[in-house]
């Protein structure tokens, strides 16, 4: 019986709901996994920050071109129908709202769509990239996360106690225990592990779980 | 008109201490790595251009590029929005000794603030970064229903970038992703330096390729054979 989802197949969950001929921008680190599980047959175009629509997989060892990186600062490959454009037009993309979808991780995140994702808090250098701007820029802002932090805390609270990303800009939260909307400031769940009742779910939660609807099972294959 | 000087250091002899710097690129991708090293010999020689206040996506990695300027002590204040990479050591050892000071913008606003300090645009209103601690201090506004920050432009003395094709009228393309900053840079910097790896005649450039036009563009000088940041750090260069 499943417990909780992997990485992989948090990121799986995240995929599908991906529609074909969308515009997509991944978060640097675990959300660039979601890129693995895109449904056969959609067609998604991912932009980075740093000037490129349309990249592709990694090249192979070897054939790495140092000027063609996505914001990771990893080498890419382009798909055909790709273009370059400098930091202001892609930026434009980001917050003239044409962006369909960003996906992010997350430290936390607040009913009220509130996310913390940048800052650990005083004693670290503080460094921001693009996240600040994602936030208000795609028509839906998914975060990708472990339901709890590493100590078991809840990673879903009621108010955020790191430093802000942005305030009221999350959609959806796909976790390792569930899928949760965030609807007029309040946590809606969507899906939950089959193997968990909600009141089990609730208590690693740290802010209401609203039920409007039907709760679906959140089943993911092996990946 | 004359755009094209033979030498670097020639083409890089006015910037002097406490000036402003735009430095072109995004990582490795476009980091015009012989004006920066060019810049940190005469450093090394005579003490100057000191106490620089750098502009840049990132604060150096490794040992070269920024990091090099900074492990030299050339750098005052670096203006960035991710002061983070593989390799940070250089910029993080002196920012957490109080060395160096760090202006942290988001992304975004970095390159819309150095657009509008290009385009004579004194401020704007964006919603990136508001309720955070990055918007303390800084005017806000609500436009339909919705509440923005107020950013300020951003211009600076100097900009040093590479491009792939120059013309010798100024006019320039860039190769692949490595043009990011730079088209912004050179609007926003009283004078633009250019390194490219190829000078061409005026009309050498299809006008409808051109990225940068000329008007932005004040000095050329030719890199045939630039060296690539990245596979400067994967070849263990040291400071």
């Amino acid at each position: 019986m499943t417990t909780k989802l992997s990485n992989a197949q948090i990121a799986w969950r995240a995929a599908q709901d991906i529609p074909d001929g969308a515009y997509v921008n991944l978060g640097i680190g675990f959300p660039e996994m979601v890129a693995n599980f895109k449904p056969e047959g959609r067609e998604v175009i991912y932009h980075t920050e740093n000037g490129v629509l349309d990249f592709g997989e990694a090249p192979p060892a070897g054939e790495e071109d140092w000027d063609l990186i996505n914001a990771g600062k990893k080498p890419v490959t382009l798909n055909p129908g790709a273009s370059f454009f400098h930091h202001a037009d892609s930026f434009a993309m980001v917050r003239g709202g044409h962006l369909d979808v960003a996906i992010l991780g997350a430290y936390e995140v607040a009913e009220n769509g509130d996310l913390a994702n940048w800052s650990t808090g005083p004693g670290s250098v503080p460094a921001v990239g693009g996240a600040m701007d994602l936030v208000h820029g795609a028509k839906r802002v998914c975060v990708i996360t472990d339901h709890v932090t590493k100590k078991g805390e809840p990673k879903l609270v009621k108010k955020c106690s790191l430093p802000l990303t942005g305030v009221g800009c999350v959609t959806t939260v796909y976790t390792s225990l569930a899928v949760i909307d965030i609807v007029n400031s309040r946590f809606v769940l969507r899906e939950k592990l089959p193997s968990m009742s909600i009141e089990e779910l609730q208590a690693v939660t740290g802010a209401e779980l609203v039920i409007d609807g039907p709760v679906g099972d959140l089943i993911v294959p092996e990946v | 008109m004359n755009k094209v000087y033979p030498g670097i250091e020639d083409a890089l002899a006015d910037i002097q201490d406490g000036m402003s710097v735009m430095i072109g690129g995004f990582g490795g991708s476009g980091a015009p790595i012989e004006l920066i090293h060019t810049l940190i010999d005469r450093y090394r020689k005579t003490g100057s251009p000191g106490n620089l206040t750098v502009i840049n996506n990132n604060a150096g990695n490794g040992a070269v590029g920024i990091a090099a300027m900074i492990y030299a002590g050339m750098v005052k204040k670096m203006v960035c929005s991710f002061p983070r990479s593989s390799d940070p050591k250089a910029f993080t050892d002196k920012y957490l000794a109080g060395e160096i000071e760090l202006e942290l913008v988001p992304q975004g606003t970095l390159a819309e603030r150095i657009r509008a300090g290009g385009a004579g645009i004194p401020a704007f209103y964006t919603p990136t970064s508001y309720g955070t601690l990055v918007a303390e201090g800084k005017p806000v506004a609500e436009f339909d229903g919705r509440m923005y920050v107020q950013e300020r432009w951003l211009k600076a003395d100097v900009a040093i970038i590479k491009a792939e094709l120059a013309d010798t009228k100024g006019n320039l393309t860039y190769n692949k992703a490595a043009r990011n900053f730079s088209p912004l840079m050179a609007m926003a910097a009283k004078l633009t330096i250019v390194q490219a790896r190829k000078i061409v005649p005026a009309g050498g450039i299809d006008p409808e390729h051109v990225i940068t036009p000329g008007i932005f563009v004040d000095r050329i000088v030719e890199v045939s054979d630039p060296k690539q940041e990245e596979v400067l750090l994967r070849e263990g260069v040291q400071a």
